[in-house]
This record gives C-alpha cells, sequence and structure tokens, in this order.
C-alpha cells in the first residue's frame, strides 16, 4: 500500500533527478558557450594570422597590413601598469597583512581596494582622460593607459598577494626571527619567497586584464597606429584595435585575426597562471 | 639603527598602503569636480529624469539611457543568475573531479575574454538570431541581456561557490544524516544558509553588468529612446559615455562625466551593499 | 665543566600570560653552563612558554606579557637596551616541526649568517662546519643548492640544527626537536646533542621521558605552570621528592 510518507520519497526522488539533471544542464551549457566562442573567433581568425600579419605596421587604417604597432603597444601599456602597480599592491598586501592589526585604518584601506575593484572601466577611463591626459598633461599616451591600468588591477594584485602572504606558515617567521632577523629582514628573506607564487599568479592574471581591457584604455591612450616610439606617444592596444576594425566595419578578416591573437595570449596567460596555482597546492601539500 | 630602519620600513608600507585609499579619493574628486557643475546648472532632477539627450542643443537628460542600463541589467540578472547558481552548486556539490578541473579554469578563462569578443560575438550570432526569429532590428535589450548574462557568469559562479564551500560540512552531514536526499539537502539547507553570499554574488554580478561598456555598444543599438519592448535599442550610460566621449568638449563633455557620476554612484551602492551583506554572515 | 659559580641563565620569579591567562605562575630555575636540561611535563605545562621566553620569541605575539627576571651571564634579557635579535642570535631555537625555509639547503644554513653580513667565504665555511656538527655533511655536501624541503624529515631537522649552530649561539633551546622523527634520526639528533654540548648549553622539551633519560644532565618537572622540582637526572627518575614528579616519571599520567 502507499503510504503519504512513501508516496512523498517517490516525488521527492523525482525531484531530485530533475534537479539534477538541470544544475548538469546548466554546466555543460555554460562550457558549451564557451568553446562557442573560442572556437567561432580561433576557426575565423587563425587563418590570418601570418608572420606578415605580426610583424607589419597596419596600413590604410588597418584595412591592409599587420597588427605590429598594437602588439608594442598593448605590451607597453602593460609594462607601465604592472611596473606602478606591483609595488603598490605589495606594499598594501604587506602592510595589511604584516604590520598592522585590523583597526579603522585597515577597514578603510579594505573598503578603497574592494571599491575600486567594482568601479566599471569606463569611469576608469573618464578619470585616466581627465587627470592623467588633461590635468598632468601626459596627453593620450602610454604612459596615461598604463597609469589608468594599473589603478585598475591595484585591488587584484593587493587581493592575491595579501592572500599569498596570510596562507605563508607563522613558524616560517618564527625561525626567521629565531635566527636573529628583523621584522623587515623577515619580511623580505622568508615571507617574500614562501609568497612569491601566489603573487606572480596574481600578476598574470592582472596582466591578461590589461590585455583585454578596452574602455579605459581607448579614453587613454588614444587609438594611433603608429609604431610608439617613447612612452609619451599615443598609441592603440589589440583590444582596441579590433574594437575599430569591427565597429566601423573596416576589416573582418583582420578584425578576427587580432581576436584570435588576443584570444590566445588570454588562453597561454590563463594556463601559466593554472599551472602555477597546481604547483603551488601540490607543493604545499 | 636597527629600530630605525624598521621605522623607515613600516612608513614606506604605510605609505604604500595609502595608494588604494588616494587612488578612490583621486577618482571622486575628479569625476565630481568634471562632472558636478553641469548637474548643478541644469538641476539633479532634470538631468537625471530629462527624456532629450541633444548635445548640440544642449539638452541633456539621461533618463532613457538608466532605462536602458536599468532594463539590460535586470535581463541579465533574470538571465544569468539562475544559471550561475546552477553552475556554483555543480561546481561545489555534483562536479566529478575530472570535470571540476576542466570547469574551474573554464570559468576563469570565461573572466579573461575581452569584453570586446563578447560584444562581436554578440554581433554575429545573437543579433541576427534575435532578427531573424523575433523581429525588431536585432540589435536590443535582448541581445544586450544575453551578452550581459554570460560576463557576469564568472562573478555569480565564484562568489556563490565560495560562501556554499565556506559552509561547516556539519550542516550537510545532519541534513543528510535526516535521510533528506541531496537536492533536499541543497535546497533546504544549503542555499538558504549560503543566502547572504548568493546575495552578495548576484549584487557584484549586477554591479558587473551596470558597469559594461563595450561589449554592449556592440549588440544594443544605442538609441536615446524610451524602449517599449525588449526587442527595441537602447542606450545605456555607459555606452553614452563610450561613443560620444571620442569628440565631446565643452558642456557635453561635462554632461559625460556627470553621467560618470550617476553610474559612479549607483555602482558605489551596490558595492557596498555587497560587501556590507557579505560581512554580515 | 664550566664556571659553576655563575649560571648562564638564572630565571628569577618569572610569570608569563597570554592576554590575562597566567600560563607560567613565578617559576625560579638556574640553567648552568655546558649542561643538557631537559624540561619534562604533560600538555598545557608551560614549557613551550618558558622556551619561547629565553629568546623573547614570545615578542611575536602582541597578547603575551611576562613579569619578573630571565638573566643571562648577568643581564636582564627584558631590560630595554637589550637589542632582541642579538639576543636570538645568543640563544638559538629548534622547533618541533622540522621547518625549512623555501630556500636551498645552503642559504637555509647561511641564513641567519646573511643577515649579520658575513663574508662569503667565511659564510661557506660556518655552513659546512654547522652541517659537520648536526651530522648532516657527508649525506648532503654534494647538493647544498637543492631545496632544503626535498630532505627526509629527519635530514631537515638536523638542517634547522645546522642552521642554529651556524651562528654560534651560546644556548640552544630545542622544543620538541625529534616529536615527529622515527627512531634512527631522533638517535642522530641526540648523538649530536651530546657531541655540542662541550661548547653549549641545551634546554630541551624531550618529546619523551625516555629521551630525557638518554640525554639529560639534569631534568626539571613542570605541571599547569609550576616548576615542581629540578635535580640531576638521577635523583628526578630514582627518587623524586615531589609525589607528581613520581607518578609522571613511572607514566602514571601525561
Amino acid at each position: 500500500m502507499e503510504t503519504p510518507i512513501k508516496k512523498m520519497n517517490t516525488t521527492s526522488k523525482a525531484n531530485e533527478r530533475i534537479a539534477i539533471a538541470v544544475i548538469w544542464a546548466a554546466a555543460i551549457f555554460v562550457l558549451a558557450l564557451l568553446v562557442s566562442i573560442i572556437v567561432h573567433i580561433l576557426f575565423n581568425g587563425l587563418p590570418y594570422i601570418t608572420w606578415e600579419f605580426l610583424t607589419q605596421i597596419p596600413r590604410n587604417m588597418g584595412r591592409d597590413g599587420g597588427v605590429s604597432s598594437t602588439i608594442v603597444g598593448t605590451f607597453l601599456i602593460t609594462i607601465v601598469a604592472i611596473a606602478i602597480a606591483l609595488p603598490m599592491g605589495i606594499g598594501t598586501a604587506f602592510y595589511l597583512a604584516e604590520y598592522t592589526r585590523e583597526n579603522i585604518v585597515t577597514k578603510i584601506i579594505r573598503f578603497s581596494a574592494e571599491s575600486l575593484a567594482g568601479i566599471p572601466s569606463i569611469v576608469y577611463g573618464l578619470f585616466g582622460f581627465i587627470f592623467f591626459v588633461i590635468s598632468l598633461d601626459l596627453g593620450w599616451s602610454i604612459l596615461s593607459g598604463g597609469l589608468t591600468l594599473a589603478l585598475m588591477i591595484l585591488p587584484t594584485i593587493i587581493r592575491t598577494s595579501e592572500e599569498a602572504i596570510r596562507a605563508v606558515p607563522v613558524v616560517f617567521r618564527e625561525v626567521s626571527y629565531s635566527l636573529g632577523a628583523t621584522k623587515f629582514q623577515t619580511i623580505f628573506k622568508a615571507v617574500f619567497p614562501s609568497a612569491m607564487r601566489g603573487i606572480v599568479n596574481g600578476t598574470i592574471l592582472s596582466i591578461g586584464r590589461c590585455v583585454a581591457e578596452t574602455a579605459a584604455v581607448i579614453l587613454t591612450a588614444g587609438s594611433a597606429l603608429r609604431m610608439p616610439s617613447s612612452l609619451s606617444s599615443p598609441t592603440r592596444t589589440m583590444a582596441v584595435h579590433f574594437y575599430i576594425l569591427a565597429r566601423e566595419g573596416i576589416s573582418m578578416e583582420n578584425a578576427y585575426g587580432t581576436a584570435a591573437l588576443i584570444m590566445i595570449i588570454i588562453f597561454l596567460i590563463n594556463i601559466v597562471a593554472n599551472t602555477i596555482v597546481n604547483r603551488f597546492i601540490a607543493k604545499s601539500r | 639603527m636597527n629600530s630605525n630602519s624598521e621605522k623607515l620600513s613600516h612608513a614606506v608600507f604605510f605609505a604604500l598602503a595609502l595608494s588604494s585609499i588616494s587612488a578612490l579619493v583621486l577618482i571622486t574628486v575628479f569625476i565630481l569636480v568634471q562632472g558636478a557643475p553641469i548637474i548643478a546648472e541644469i538641476g539633479l532632477f532634470k538631468f537625471v529624469f530629462g527624456m532629450t539627450w541633444a548635445p548640440l542643443k544642449g539638452e541633456f537628460g539621461i533618463f532613457p539611457m538608466i532605462v536602458g542600463s536599468v532594463s539590460a541589467t535586470i535581463g541579465a540578472a533574470i538571465l544569468g543568475v539562475p544559471i550561475g547558481i546552477c553552475c556554483a552548486i555543480f561546481l561545489a556539490e555534483f562536479a566529478p573531479p575530472l570535470m571540476r578541473n576542466i570547469f574551474r579554469p573554464a570559468i576563469q578563462l570565461l573572466a579573461g575574454i575581452p569584453s570586446v569578443v563578447y560584444g562581436f560575438w554578440g554581433l554575429i550570432f545573437i543579433v541576427p538570431s534575435i532578427r531573424d526569429h523575433l523581429g525588431g532590428p536585432g540589435l536590443s535589450i535582448l541581445a544586450g541581456s544575453i551578452i550581459l548574462a554570460i560576463m557576469i557568469l564568472p562573478t555569480v559562479i565564484s562568489i556563490t561557490e565560495v560562501s556554499i564551500l565556506a559552509l561547516p560540512s556539519s550542516y550537510k552531514e545532519g541534513a543528510l544524516a535526516l535521510g533528506l536526499n541531496r537536492w533536499q539537502t541543497i535546497s533546504s539547507v544549503i542555499l538558504p544558509a549560503a543566502k547572504s553570499g548568493i546575495i552578495a554574488a548576484v549584487i557584484l554580478g549586477i554591479g558587473r553588468a551596470i558597469g559594461e561598456t563595450m561589449a554592449v555598444i556592440m549588440v544594443l543599438g544605442n538609441a536615446v529612446a524610451l524602449p517599449e519592448s525588449v526587442l527595441d535599442p537602447v542606450r545605456t550610460l555607459t555606452t553614452n559615455i563610450g561613443i560620444e566621449m571620442g569628440y565631446a568638449v565643452g558642456a557635453h563633455r561635462q554632461a559625460l562625466f556627470a553621467t560618470g557620476i550617476v553610474l559612479f554612484v549607483i555602482i558605489m551602492v551596490l558595492n557596498t551593499t555587497a560587501q556590507y551583506i557579505a560581512r554580515r554572515k | 665543566m664550566g664556571d659553576i659559580s655563575q649560571p648562564k641563565f638564572e630565571i628569577r620569579d618569572l610569570k608569563a600570560y597570554y592576554s590575562d591567562r597566567e600560563v607560567i605562575h613565578g617559576i625560579n630555575l638556574e640553567i648552568n653552563k655546558n649542561e643538557i636540561l631537559s624540561l619534562i611535563g604533560p600538555a598545557n605545562s608551560g614549557i613551550t612558554t618558558l622556551l619561547r621566553t629565553l629568546n623573547r620569541l614570545c615578542d611575536l605575539n602582541p597578547e603575551s606579557r611576562q613579569e619578573g627576571e630571565v638573566v643571562l651571564d648577568g643581564k636582564n634579557i627584558f631590560d630595554h637596551d637589550i637589542v632582541v635579535t642579538q639576543l636570538r642570535r645568543r640563544v638559538g631555537m629548534v622547533f618541533d616541526v622540522p621547518t625549512p625555509l623555501p630556500l636551498s639547503i645552503f642559504d637555509n644554513v647561511a641564513y641567519g649568517l646573511k643577515i649579520i653580513k658575513m663574508s662569503k667565504a667565511d659564510t661557506a665555511n660556518q655552513v659546512e662546519q654547522a652541517l659537520r656538527m648536526s651530522a648532516l655533511w657527508e649525506e648532503v655536501k654534494d647538493r647544498l643548492s637543492t631545496p632544503g624541503m626535498s630532505l627526509s624529515g629527519g635530514q631537515q631537522q638536523r638542517l634547522c640544527m645546522a642552521r642554529v649552530l651556524a651562528l654560534e649561539p651560546e644556548v640552544v633551546l630545542l622544543d620538541r626537536p625529534c616529536s615527529g622523527l622515527d627512531p634512527i634520526s631522533t638517535a642522530r639528533i641526540e648523538e649530536s646533542l651530546m657531541e655540542i654540548k662541550e661548547k653549549y648549553t641545551i634546554v630541551i622539551a624531550p618529546h619523551n621521558v625516555q629521551q630525557a633519560a638518554r640525554i639529560s644532565d639534569r631534568v626539571g618537572f613542570m605541571l599547569l605552570g609550576d616548576l615542581i622540582e629540578v635535580d640531576t637526572k638521577e635523583l628526578i627518575f630514582s627518587d623524586p621528592r615531589d609525589q607528581r614528579t613520581s607518578d609522571y616519571v613511572t607514566g602514571r599520567f601525561g
């Protein structure tokens, strides 16, 4: 005989099946989506990535020629951003993790970092434009773009570095102190090397953000196609180049080629970052 | 000497730690200084609720763009949040190790893909299929919502997963010991217990969607008008800045900064709320 | 034997606190030069706290506080003009778990030497001497540049000893140094302790009573923050004055 409890068990069993099916479907759907985006871009773009494409300067608005100057521009802007953000971010992380206990100052620092993380890139673009380009008179330049991106990636570097520093076992610090090291020596010789992997991982992810960013750089670095001659030259990054080519319909071939190039770089960055994290996990076990 | 160098290093680290505070203050001040005068001139109410955006005539009303941002974002949340939460549950509770090792980096990659690429992909795939199957110009709220839904997935998934994994395992074991099956355990114990984290994830996802520029610029159609259906084109606060900043001068540029202020305030409110909820526990 | 009239350490009425909790209740203890003093006792007896007080490692915990005096060679280590980093070089510490820093074997041993900016040639020489003293030299001399983590547990702990000995401290503190090690590694560490006591004063928290019996000159028994008694190991193990000591060393609790 079917008692109410038994009946409930059968319905809940059916419910569970449906729920699990939905959850699996959602996960597979998202994976499929990702694969379809990647495949579409690579399938249409890879054929255009030739040696000439990589080494020639864009000609005729980007309709002809390659993308060499945009590769250089992206590279230089990223270098500037990392060079500025890394000391600030790592310094903040060490301050938060080693030099102070939780108090009102650390609360304000954390609030600021989390707020910076939420600010849209177009607002960074507006700020970078009015502050670096206009007020500091750096003009549309690699420097302006790099400084703007530095502020944008700062919260990521702070967060990943602080996590890495906090993951260093307390006993490493005790060993260092017990051998007569000062706090500063302990931080630089014992803690920093142990936190290195985590910090490098955060840095690599930040490089990815710099390469992918469009809105903030288009307003601060400009969109010049010339090969940059110095850090005060304006430049066009690969992402901006792709945006302009695609949106203004200048050249679908070169747009796809540029997009594929960006995707490959992002791909490599993610692989490197994951390898570092996995090694870190394997080692700490 | 030793203690002096210690004091010096303390001071240097403290100075570096002030960088994020100074950055936030600088950004706030400069955006305000640029945009506030024109809001004062026009009047906050007229600026926020004005229906006409005609820079050449000096008319600056951003209400259609607020509607555009809000509608595209709500659409993104409706489409993206359920999928995102399902994926997070999948990762935290159901995924076999192999799937987890594929899925986590995949989500990270999803977060790393440039927004322009999403926009372009939407323009090639989503826009034409909306035009062909549902009518209208294709460039529409719906197209923007779909793209934004994909783009907020990494945020929603990772924060939800972290808040599920942060629960003590006794919650789950207790529920299973009572004879609840896996789904009942998730729906009646785990999701309610992880509620604050999930809400924070949704709010941060919404923040990302409202702030996104380059992807939606390509698929929303950018018309400054109140939409009548999800198949109509709209312009958002972000795309307004993205499209016109390149050539704006004078009052027009100020009005774009003023648009930035409105966006900035919305985002700060959302993020502060999310931070508050995530901390409350 | 060294100068008996002047003990290396003189601990006078030492009390230690973590926040408001008193974990050591006024200890008086003299530690002689060139002896191995074992401190035995069950969990929460305050031995670790006492060891960490002797080189002021407890300063790292902002909650911790001490009263009383710890006099090292006639000078109170809590005095304001004491340079803590120098004190820690004079009073070295080996921890309960082997903790090579994420550096090479050589750099682990040279860690403290680099801090005092010893010249390269001297450092190399000092590292070799230290590794010989901790009986590790023959095993690692061909791979000094490999990570310290790559050694076995017992080797790692001898590396940690070498790291302390390289600084030529006057006192070596060892907090249950063999707790995770196999009997053979334990024996090797005990052997080197017996050898180096000619030059150093050694205070050890052994991981069991048997180890104390094997290596000590004198043994102190601590219980819940009190030093119950301290005497030669013969007396502590055969004829203790306090019933609790007798109960502990015969294994009735602990």
